[in-house]
């Protein structure tokens, strides 16, 4: 083992145990639904208790997600039932004593159990589903509302922009913030090879496609601090590429896309940090907004068009996220010397070169450097 | 009393000359037996043992995901173990382990000595193995395919990929080539090989549904091929066919690979039904109840299984519209499936149920395909899938579906039909605790995957961060998969060791109805005699059949002229047209296979030369197969072949089996044709742009070249007619001029392309326009091949009159080609300019 150890749990547990602020449902549904719970943990899934961790579609935050968990208990119960009844007449009918059937029943049992019985519950579930589609993810309908999240899935990171509606940006990377009870339109690209944007507690997933521009529609109900996760295997370091996803208070959230639009507050150009990361190219690959590092990265996307280019994530206020390497690490000073010194074996087959080179106290300068952008 | 024992000589002396002439080679020749009995045991062993290997690979995916952030092996080990895992099970165990058993079950089961293309089984058996045990060799090298059983580009056409990609497309390719041609010898041998009297509404339904799943295997793996073809042309020669930045697309990829994968599902879980509704039946002691009502669900599965393949795709961002379409189609293929679960519990309730171990593997099959069924409506279902997909609710939902409804099934069909391999019976207290083990070792691994996947455990990660709930999940279905893995090792333990200890049994021990109840383990013949057949339980309903049959009193119980034998009857009423003739002996199943084997291999290294060498000698082995082995002219019109019947020894068109042959193959190479233009409208409908400011091939060059086309399909029909009328020379003309105008015609379709500069590398469109005219100028050069085929046939006598079978298929092969032609150069030619 290697001590590689993912922050996921850390800094999860770190944050404070989020409040319910927002209620799309109303309470007789909850008391359905925590009644439906009860039946199918008494009868098939003891495991699928709630507080099943931060990366759950089964513990909702989100309009989808609820959505889907109600319809994923009610399914279960009524396949369960299902599958015990059928189950139920088969081993009966494997019995050596009992009278056979005439043949007409028989012939009836099969009319009425493989054919009315499943188109009739069949239709029912279909109208429901297509009855959802469109009002779990309406598209367009309210344009230019909110802020605009625009994320490229990049082997093996994420490229975020928020784009607010004043037209102005802000670019991120590794890590997702929203605000609670707004619905946030994504829309989504890939750089490289096939990569799928997914938040289990908000909602469902989209691919992310060469050549195509995706979208997706979440609306997070509950304050919190979840796990995203790359779900199309995408190459070799495809289990490293998460993230964490934030729901914020929407005048936090204002407040926290405000101080982001500036360069760091506390950005010293002048440390020897910075002269390193200067030194070694750093600049060439990640921004840091507010110095001469620029990166190459297009601040935005124009739709219909792969980026190409992203060299390396925004760097602008790493020092303030949650994780390292999409959520690969904990951010502090030595995961970020280790990252540093270490990329290419801490996530095979990265772009960024390892810089084993470096002597542990410049690159102790520049974690500090780095963990100083907040 | 001596005329009784002078008829019991002259059977015995009959008896002899039929074992001669079935008889296996000896040595080191028995590989080179193509009888399909030999044949069925080595394809299935070959399965069986490709399906231990990749169960192998899954307790090392298992042991590697038991414990969270686990060093156990690399992720590069860890992708190429997952990958081969789901590769291998898919394409060397679940489809050829029922072309095994078909087969090997099939002649009997119809009432026929052998299927109609015996050297085409042996040709696809050292086809699958050779390829498969490229394909499963390659992770011993640390070259295995690594990007998933469905190759997804971009990935899979990147350097990342590695020489594991060409391995998985090229030696599948070669496989995929190997189950169209078991196919073929499937269709053809189900249509036409039947015992006489065997009406299609008396066939038995292991029959029925491999007909149906062979129908499906010739329609869902040519799309396969024509993605491999593209993709492989992206990886060899850069042809930017997925690539988006030149106007490709890599979503034509999951299109393409989806349209084969989803029947691909059906096509692996309807033999085991058709297993179960052989063995149901049997101990419920009781005919089927609603014969017509599983047939037609069966029909119903197989035709929506070709609607459904979107539902891999409801998170690629499709419009809404079609997804809703999917969804439907997907829940609506539950009703058919729903029909032939409760078809079975119904005959078992209308009888009296023995449960015997291949009930107890049935009936657990059932329970575990059930759940997988439920689950799959639930996934069928778009907003689930959004959260499903691409977990391991998935990973455990697609384990349901077919260890539940194919692996048990293949283990009670094991049971059940293992008396027919030597006569011996496998062990019941193995057999009940390998059940045991396995129900409790598979639900154990699967059940809590359900759960893991929806707490967002994504599939294919090679690991996993402790604490967010994914922990005991996997190790408890890591623990399950070593009680499901000691469940296996028990039944492999049992079919290797028990056949020295065990006496031989009854012939019929479960006192079954079905005809292959009646084949003799230790002989080769398939039956003793052809009966005639009068229900769909003949054994049971047809009293002293069984003796009959072995008696030799029914129909061609002899051997006469010394040559492998078998009776063709007509497709619907199963009455007599022919004594067919099959292909005996031979090596040069196994040196096509060989040479091919070396073309697609050497391929894969760019070893060109070695590929062009073993592609040469696989035609010259193909020639000489053809002119040896088929359409040989008999010594005389007709053959008595007992009870006053007497009917032709050779038969051409429609009648002949080759003819059908023809028919099935180019029915499957149209659609691999029509994948190729449905890519050419799928790049349309995705850009403005579709050309990309690439100039065409122009209007003149392939209208030309469709002309000369046109002409030697005129040509060759001409010949036929005139052949016919015996206008030999004549015939020998135009075969002659049809030939030439067929070469003319490919070189026009790829001068097109050629003046006017096309480089297939700098965007989509010349490239799938190079492909199409390559295309239809390859199909152009081996009509040519035909075509000088029968020329030489007529020129050596063995093409006349009478006897013109060669140039019937031939000329049924042109009437594809003429539709090839048509397409192919209309598209390229008229449709850009009529933009």
């Amino acid at each position: 083992m290697t001590d590689l150890s993912w922050p996921a749990s850390r800094y999860l547990l770190s944050v404070s145990k989020p409040e319910t602020r927002i209620t799309t449902r109303t309470v007789s549904k909850r008391q359905v639904e925590a009644w439906l719970r009860v039946l199918a943990l008494a009868s098939v899934a003891p495991a699928a208790a709630s507080c099943s961790g931060v990366q759950s579609a089964l513990d909702p935050a989100g309009a989808e997600a609820t959505q889907i968990a109600t319809l994923f208990w009610v399914m279960t119960v009524g396949g369960f039932l299902i599958w015990a009844l059928v189950v139920a007449v088969t081993l009966y009918a494997s019995r050596w004593k009992r009278k056979p059937i005439t043949e007409d029943n028989a012939g009836r049992f099969i009319f009425w159990g493989g054919v009315v019985f499943p188109v009739t519950v069949l239709t029912a579930l279909l109208a429901y589903a297509l009855w959802l589609m469109p009002w779990l993810r309406p598209f367009g309908a309210e344009e230019g509302a909110g802020v605009r999240v625009e994320i490229v899935g990049s082997q093996f990171w994420w490229h975020v922009v928020y784009r607010r509606p004043d037209g102005s940006t802000v670019v991120s990377a590794n890590e997702i913030r929203l605000p609670v009870g707004e619905r946030v339109e994504f829309s989504l690209e890939s750089a490289d090879m096939i990569h799928s944007f997914w938040i289990p507690a908000l909602g469902g997933k989209m691919d992310m496609i060469p050549g195509r521009t995706n979208r997706l529609s979440l609306l997070a109900t509950r304050a919190g601090t979840y796990r995203g996760q790359c779900a199309e295997f995408c190459g070799i370091s495809h289990a490293y590429m998460a993230f964490p996803a934030i729901a914020m208070e929407p005048a936090d959230f204002e407040a926290w896309l405000d101080q982001r639009s500036r360069p760091s507050v506390d950005l010293d150009v002048n440390s020897d940090g910075f002269a390193l990361f200067m030194r070694e190219g750093c600049g060439t690959c990640h921004r840091v907004d507010g110095t001469a590092a620029r990166g190459t990265q297009p601040v935005g996307i124009a739709a219909g068009r792969t980026p190409s280019g992203i060299p390396g994530p925004d760097l602008s206020h790493v020092g303030s996220r949650l994780t390292i390497g999409a959520a690969l690490l904990d951010n502090d000073e030595q995961t970020l010397s280790r990252f540093i010194a270490h990329s290419a074996s801490l996530k095979p087959g990265s772009q960024m070169p390892g810089y084993p080179n470096l002597t542990s106290d410049e690159l102790r300068e520049i974690a500090a450097w780095l963990k100083g952008l907040q | 009393m001596s005329d009784v024992s002078d008829t019991d000589r002259e059977k015995a002396a009959e008896e002899a000359q039929l074992r001669a002439v079935w008889a296996n080679p000896p040595g080191w020749r028995y590989w080179t037996s193509v009888n399909n009995t030999q044949v069925g045991l080595w394809y299935g062993s070959a399965a069986f043992a490709f399906m231990l290997f990749a169960g192998l690979l899954a307790l090392l995916v298992r042991a590697q995901l038991s414990v969270p952030e686990n060093d156990l092996i690399s992720a590069e080990l860890y992708n190429q173990a997952y990958t081969l895992h789901g590769t291998v099970m898919m394409f060397l165990f679940a489809v050829p382990i029922f072309e095994a058993v078909a087969i090997f079950l099939l002649p009997p089961m119809l009432g026929a000595r052998e299927l109609p293309f015996p050297r085409l089984g042996a040709f696809g058996f050292w086809s699958f193995f050779i390829g498969g045990v490229f394909v499963c060799g390659s992770i011993f090298f640390g070259a295995a395919p690594n990007s998933g059983w469905f190759m997804y580009p971009p990935l899979a056409t990147s350097d990342q990929a590695g020489i594991g990609a060409d391995i998985w497309l090229l030696g599948l390719s070669f496989i995929e080539v190997a189950s169209l041609a078991a196919a073929v010898e499937l269709i053809v041998g189900i249509m036409k090989c039947r015992a006489p009297g065997m009406r299609v509404n008396l066939m038995p339904l292991f029959a029925w549904y491999l007909l149906i799943v062979a129908g499906m295997i010739v329609f869902a793996f040519p799309p396969l091929i024509a993605g491999d073809l593209l993709f492989e042309m992206q990886r060899i020669f850069d042809w930017p066919f997925f690539d988006a930045a030149r106007g490709g697309d890599p979503l034509l990829w999951q299109h393409l690979f989806w349209i084969f994968g989803h029947p691909e599902v059906y096509i692996i879980f309807l033999p085991a039904i058709a297993l179960l509704a052989m063995i149901v039946p049997t101990f419920a002691g009781r005919p089927i109840v609603g014969y017509s009502w599983i047939v037609l669900a069966a029909v119903g599965t197989g035709f929506l299984s070709f609607g459904l393949w979107v539902h891999h795709m409801f998170a690629t961002g499709l419009p809404q519209i079609s997804l809703a379409f999917f969804s439907a189609a997907s829940e609506a293929v539950a009703i058919p499936t729903a029909v032939q679960i409760f078809v079975f519990v119904a005959t078992m309730l209308a009888g009296r149920v023995i449960f015997s171990i291949p009930m107890l593997f049935a009936m657990g099959g059932i329970a575990i395909f059930v759940m997988g069924g439920l689950t799959g409506v639930m996934v069928a279902l778009v907003p689930f899938d959004w959260q499903a997909h691409d977990t391991y609710f998935i990973v455990a939902h697609l384990h349901y579906v077919l260890i539940g409804g194919m692996l048990f099934p293949i283990f009670a069909g094991l049971y059940y039909y293992y008396p027919l391999i030597d006569g011996k019976h496998m062990s019941e207290k193995v057999g009940r605790l390998a059940f045991w083990l396995m129900f409790t070792g598979f639900n154990i691994t699967f059940l809590p995957m359900h759960i893991t996947g929806l707490r967002g455990m994504p599939r294919r990660v090679y690991t996993y961060p402790a604490d967010i709930g994914w922990d005991w999940l996997n190790l408890i279905s890591t623990m399950g998969a070593v009680v499901l893995g000691i469940g296996m090792f028990a039944v492999v333990v049992d079919v290797t060791l028990h056949r020295k200890r065990k006496p031989k049994g009854e012939q019929n021990p479960w006192k079954a109805g079905t005809l292959e109840w009646v084949s003799e383990p230790e002989e080769n013949w398939g039956v003793r005699s052809i009966p005639r057949i009068e229900s769909r339980y003949p054994l049971w309903d047809q009293k002293d059949l069984a003796r009959q049959v072995q008696a030799g009193e029914w129909y061609l119980p002899h051997a006469r002229e010394g040559k492998r034998e078998t009776l063709v009857t007509s497709v619907l009423d199963a009455e007599p047209e022919q004594v067919l003739r099959v292909g005996g002996t031979s090596l040069v199943s196994i040196f096509c296979a060989v040479t091919l084997g070396t073309v697609f291999i050497a391929l894969t290294f760019k070893l060109w030369f070695i590929s062009l060498a073993g592609g040469i000698a696989f035609l010259a082995g193909l020639i000489y197969w053809l002119w040896t082995g088929t359409g040989e002219i008999p010594e005389a019109e007709e053959k008595d072949i007992g009870r006053g019947i007497s009917v032709p020894l050779y038969a051409s068109g429609v009648k002949a089996t080759g003819w059908w042959g023809m028919f099935v193959a180019m029915s499957g190479d149209g659609t691999a044709f029509a994948s190729l233009v449905f890519g050419y409208f799928f790049f349309w409908t995705r850009h403005e742009d579709f050309t990309g400011g690439v100039v065409g091939p122009g209007m003149f060059w392939p209208l030309l070249a469709l002309a000369l086309f046109v002409g030697a399909w005129g040509a060759t029909l001409a010949a036929r007619e005139i052949n016919r009328r015996h206008g030999v020379n004549a015939a020998r003309l135009l075969l002659g001029a049809g030939a030439v105008l067929s070469i003319a015609g490919s070189a026009a379709g790829l001068v097109g392309p050629w003046v006017y500069g096309m480089d297939p590398t700098v965007h989509v469109y010349p490239a799938i326009v190079w492909i199409l005219v390559i295309w239809a100028a390859a199909h152009g050069g081996v009509g040519v091949i035909m075509q000088l085929y029968c020329l030489a046939r007529s020129l050596a006598g063995r093409l006349t009159a009478r006897h013109d079978m060669e140039l019937q298929n031939v000329a049924l092969y042109w009437h594809f080609m003429l539709v090839t032609a048509l397409i192919t150069f209309s598209v390229v030619a008229v449709f850009p300019e009529a933009l």
